[in-house]
């Protein structure tokens, strides 16, 4: 009934050697039952474990020497826990005839000794199992939001919050919208403050069709005042270029989130107003704001807009250079001459033209999202956000 | 520019702050103080940032003007002091002056001193550049830059000995070869305006004085000029000529059209002063009445103070009267009174109350509008001087239509261990030739940030590729990343812009029973993809090919969302990883995100739980290369067998050696789960089935293993 003669594994893979070794075990289950003389002990030990002819020897040549190299693993592990399941059976068919031949008293010894081995071998064990909790836990990789993203969406939520509503537009913008049509006129000098990165081939182009990369999110609001109506309230997001060279604070590719408010009779301390209240809401309530006059061809009048430090609070440290204030916004009431460019530009398109200055009027904002990304993560080099560094990236998660 | 206090002080004798004061008062009236410094020979020097739109405050004078109007204290007018008429001490005849292109040179002022002696400067104008800095060329000269520094107004001197009869005011010759001061040569162009005598240009107008009829040691005679030039020409001849100068600066931002004869007083008073020499003749002033009109004579403006409240608001000093009605913080007097301070000159108009008739001063070229005037007294009121309201709406806050979907793609992505990347949104023409669909085309850049800046990006994968490899010398061997960003195709005449999605990925995967070691990356990016497409509605599928260069032939896979092609992505080729080095494969993807955006998230429901236990069935089978998991999958499948849940594969098992299972041939350990959702299932049943699964198997190649 013994088959002593081993056959090469039909497979390696996890099913065929499961099979396989479940055969040999149920075989070993077969014949420990049946080791009742010390003879038949050793005849067992012999056929499973013999060092030349043992059945285990014929295996390991066989299966575990003969595995492909990924596979040794899996044939090993499964070679020893059959190799320890014949030793357990050699030691037990032991044990049996000498509990046999012992008094009932001899056996309660035995047995109370065997049972407190067994204790200590099971404190053994659950010493073992302790945990050292000390060291560092695994968890599974999340993505990290991309801190401008993040800082993005923050500043429009902060303004959804108010009424405002998200418009987009294109990168890739004509001259009329991102500058005639904001009262830059051709040939003048505020269009040296936004040097432009142009889209090739267009010289022979008329002027305002000529292509180029947007240097503010500006345009958008053109865009939008063509297709909508009175009152209107946007923040618009978006990436936006220059041809500026790179440093630790210059990128030509960045980021500004811009905002709109066209209404009846809409006035410049409804903006400071607006504005106050977003920057309490973005920054946390203790901050002020400060407005001082500015210049930019859209807004008349036109002011830039400080906050009081968030780092020191005004008293003054090396973050905004003592001053206690930090520069963030430019904004203004939107000039008439926007509205009269829409309104031309709506009669053009067949529309009609809505924006009447006597009676609307509005206000418009912008600020760089990778200045405030910046200072609110205290980054030293704009360059890290347009990277993909991880090392900088993980930062944030 | 920099500005002394001292300076300043001499035009505003009642200054009641001190320079620190006046520097904060200045700042927040828009006439920016960036920097406070002690001067040399008393008080401050003032690092000035004057906006490009404020040329009239760019000089102490002009300045010294916004401090009498915050403060409300007299500035001492220039007719009557520095810039007072100055009487000849020699007779003589007006020096001929022709302004022939009378669109461009609205002004022409001359004025000779004969017998000088050209001497360094000494006195006020030496002390004053001392504390400033500004470097010292000849008396003459120096008297020029005192000058535009004083009040703004460029003028020039000419050594008149070199002058070949009269001044004429011309549009250049084209081709005509003129030498500046700064010794540059330059040939003119027809749009160029020229100073000239009867022969040859003198001087490039408003731009540079010329070389040859400088003022030198040994100048004896001087012609004095200051003029008013068109500020459109100025800046195209500055531009052109690569010269942006002082003169330049101001002239092309709209100099004051009657400062000419004050400024040329001035140098002509200090010139005689510093140099010695004899005031030759009467002043000359030559001009054209077309640009006078349009400059210093323009048509007053209609400013109405209810037009200043209705844009302005409400100030801090509004109040309420008993009687109800409001008073502004900007009433008629307040207004009245700051536009005066600024030069301007206000008449009621007698209509209705509260309106005047505004003359504009000649400085203020800036001022067109009434809206101007409102900025101007907004400014100078001070704007932190306003109140802080909040507008009333009555409008409805709208959500863009694709804004969920994009917050779905970032937080799956996330979710599965993806960051997000910004990059650039510039390639290479290399990349974009490489990266980009050769059908939607890729558009060139006419003044790029750099060679490899050529291209709008016709693909992001181009960037993932670069980012990985940056992170890989970086020893950053484990990188899962994703941009969300617009892609550009089309040409120069049309730019499509649409949105892009890409991933990269590289390390950080082992092998399973099911995916070796070097192929279980990929597995992990479709199953990303499989995911992030799971979100959407439609039916994902993959299909081999076609692949682009950029991916290891046969190690790749385009995505298809209800049967058309929304991206693809697989292992990157030498091709594709060009110039880069890598250590390792890197998987890169690209999808169109537009295609994601406009469709509908899926709606999960749920399905009633079913009470009775599911029961598993493995088959092992070993099948020729030829048989994919696909086809397994769908003849199973099409059994319907409707207790049948889920169908898996649990391993796949290659003998590299042939022995265990033959090569060209693969065994594939099968999972399938029944479950009925009304009983527990028979041993009949399961039985039943997998005999029809076994027998499948067997029609599809299938062996079955022992």
């Amino acid at each position: 009934m013994r088959e002593s003669t081993i056959t090469n594994l039909p497979g390696y893979d996890s099913a065929t050697l499961d099979q396989e070794f479940a055969r040999l075990e149920r075989q070993v289950d077969e014949e420990r039952v049946m080791l009742r003389t010390d003879e038949a002990r050793e005849a067992f030990r012999v056929h499973w474990l013999g060092r030349k002819q043992g059945k285990l020897k014929a295996i390991s040549d066989a299966w575990v020497k003969g595995a492909p190299s990924d596979r040794k693993g899996a044939v090993g592990q499964r070679f020893n826990e059959l190799k320890t399941k014949i030793e357990a059976a050699i030691v037990v068919a032991q044990i049996n005839p000498l509990l046999a031949r012992m008094s009932p008293e001899e056996k309660a010894v035995f047995t109370g000794s065997a049972q407190q081995m067994l204790a200590e071998k099971l404190k053994e064990q659950q010493q073992a199992k302790k945990l050292d909790i000390t060291l560092p836990g695994t968890s599974q990789r999340t993505g990290v939001e991309h801190p401008l993203v993040k800082t993005m969406a923050e500043i429009v939520s902060v303004f959804q919050r108010m009424g405002y509503s998200v418009g987009l537009g294109p990168e890739v913008e004509s001259d009329f919208y991102n500058f005639e049509s904001l009262n830059f006129p051709p040939n003048h000098p505020a269009r040296d403050t936004q040097d432009t990165l142009v889209v090739g081939d267009q010289e022979k182009k008329p002027l305002r069709e000529r292509l180029l990369m947007r240097t503010h999110t500006s345009p958008v609001q053109i865009r939008s005042m063509l297709e909508q109506d009175p009152p209107l309230r946007l923040i618009i997001p978006g990436k936006v270029h220059r041809n500026d060279a790179a440093d630790a604070t210059h990128s030509p590719v960045f980021h500004q989130v811009e905002g709109l408010c066209v209404d009846t009779n809409i006035t410049f301390s409804d903006l400071k107003g607006t504005l106050d209240n977003a920057m309490k809401a973005f920054f946390g309530s203790a901050v002020k704001t400060r407005f001082f006059p500015s210049f930019f061809p859209f807004t008349e009048p036109s002011a830039d807009v400080q906050i009081s430090c968030i780092f020191c609070g005004g008293k003054g440290c090396r973050k905004c250079k003592q001053s206690g204030w930090i520069e963030l916004l430019g904004c203004g009431m939107v000039d008439p001459n926007v509205f009269g460019a829409v309104n031309q530009r709506r009669i053009e398109l067949g529309r009609e033209p809505v924006y009447d200055t006597r009676r609307i009027s509005g206000f418009a904002f912008g600020m760089g999202v990778d200045r405030i990304t910046m200072m609110k993560y205290g980054i030293s080099d704009i360059g890290l956000l347009y990277s993909g560094d991880m090392r900088f990236l993980e930062q944030f998660a | 520019m920099d500005i002394l206090t001292r300076w300043l002080r001499f035009y505003l004798p009642e200054l009641p702050v001190d320079d620190t004061q006046l520097a904060e008062d200045l700042t927040l009236r828009g006439i920016a103080v960036e920097g406070i410094f002690p001067a040399e020979g008393g008080g401050s020097r003032f690092e000035m940032d004057i906006t490009t739109n404020r040329v009239d405050a760019m000089n102490h004078y002009g300045v010294a003007r916004e401090a009498a109007a915050i403060y409300n204290v007299p500035l001492s007018p220039l007719k009557d002091g520095i810039a007072a008429p100055v009487a000849a001490t020699k007779s003589g005849k007006g020096f001929p002056v022709c302004i022939e292109a009378r669109d461009l040179c609205g002004r022409f002022t001359a004025r000779v001193i004969r017998g000088v002696s050209v001497t360094p400067v000494t006195g006020i104008i030496a002390e004053y550049f001392a504390a400033l800095g500004q470097k010292s060329i000849s008396g003459p000269v120096d008297v020029t830059n005192f000058g535009w520094l004083a009040m703004g107004q460029p003028t020039h001197v000419f050594d008149l000995d070199t002058l070949e009869g009269g001044v004429v005011v011309r549009r250049a010759r084209a081709g005509e070869k003129l030498r500046l001061l700064d010794g540059s040569e330059h040939t003119l162009v027809e749009d160029d305006l020229v100073i000239a005598d009867e022969n040859k240009a003198l001087g490039l107008a408003g731009v540079m004085g010329g070389w040859d009829s400088r003022v030198t040691e040994a100048t004896k005679n001087i012609l004095v000029e200051a003029a008013w030039f068109d500020p459109a020409a100025i800046r195209a001849s500055s531009r052109r000529h690569g010269l942006h100068t002082d003169a330049s600066h101001r002239f092309e931002r709209g100099a004051d059209f009657d400062a000419a004869p004050l400024a040329n007083n001035l140098v002509t008073r200090m010139v005689a002063e510093q140099a010695g020499g004899d005031v030759a003749g009467p002043l000359v002033d030559v001009i054209v009445p077309e640009l006078q009109s349009k400059t210093a004579e323009r048509a007053p403006i209609l400013l109405r103070v209810s037009e200043v409240q209705r844009h302005l608001g409400t100030t801090l000093e509004d109040a309420v009267l008993e009687s109800g009605s409001r008073t502004s913080g900007l009433n008629e007097e307040v207004v009245a009174q700051y536009l005066s301070a600024l030069g301007c000159e206000l008449t009621p108009t007698g209509v209705i109350a509260g309106e005047f008739s505004v003359k504009l001063p000649s400085w203020r070229l800036d001022i067109e509008r009434e809206i101007d005037l409102i900025e101007e007294i907004a400014r100078v009121y001070g704007y932190n001087r306003f109140a802080d309201t909040l507008p009333a709406f009555a409008g409805s806050v709208r959500e863009l239509p694709h804004a969920e979907q994009e917050h779905a793609i970032r937080s799956t992505l996330r979710a599965l261990g993806y960051s997000e990347v910004v990059s650039s949104t510039f390639l290479s023409a290399e990349d974009a030739a490489l990266y980009g669909d050769p059908v939607d085309g890729a558009v060139p850049m006419g003044n790029p940030l750099s060679e490899e800046a050529g291209m709008l990006r016709s693909s992001l994968a181009a960037a993932q590729v670069g980012i990985l490899a940056k992170n890989l010398t970086r020893d950053v061997n484990n990188v899962r990343i994703f941009e969300l960003g617009t892609v550009f195709t089309g040409t120069t005449a049309e730019v499509h812009e649409q949105a892009g999605l890409s991933l990269g990925a590289t390390g950080g995967v082992a092998g399973t029973s099911l995916h070796r070691a070097e192929d279980a990356l990929f597995f992990e990016v479709k199953g990303t993809l499989e995911k992030l497409l799971a979100v959407f509605e439609g039916e994902v599928s993959f299909e081999a090919k076609p692949l682009p260069a950029w991916m290891v032939e046969g190690r790749g896979a385009t995505v298809l969302l209800d049967g058309k092609k929304v991206g693809l992505f697989g292992e990157l080729s030498a091709a594709g990883m060009g110039k880069h080095k890598f250590k390792q494969p890197c998987i890169i993807g690209e999808v169109n995100a537009q295609a994601l955006l406009t469709r509908k998230l899926r709606q999960p429901l749920s399905r009633d739980l079913s009470r009775f236990q599911p029961v598993e069935r493995d088959f092992s089978f070993i099948f020729p290369d030829g048989v994919q998991w696909h086809a397994v999958e769908s003849r199973l499948q099409q059994l319907n067998i409707n207790e049948l849940q889920r169908i898996e594969p649990v391993e796949i098992f290659r003998d590299p050696k042939g022995k265990a299972v033959a090569a060209g041939s693969y065994s594939l350990l099968t999972r399938v789960i029944f479950q009925s959702a009304d009983h527990t299932l028979t041993d009949e049943e399961i039985t039943g089935w997998a005999e029809r699964i076994t027998s499948t198997l067997k029609e599809l190649g299938g062996t079955q293993r022992a």
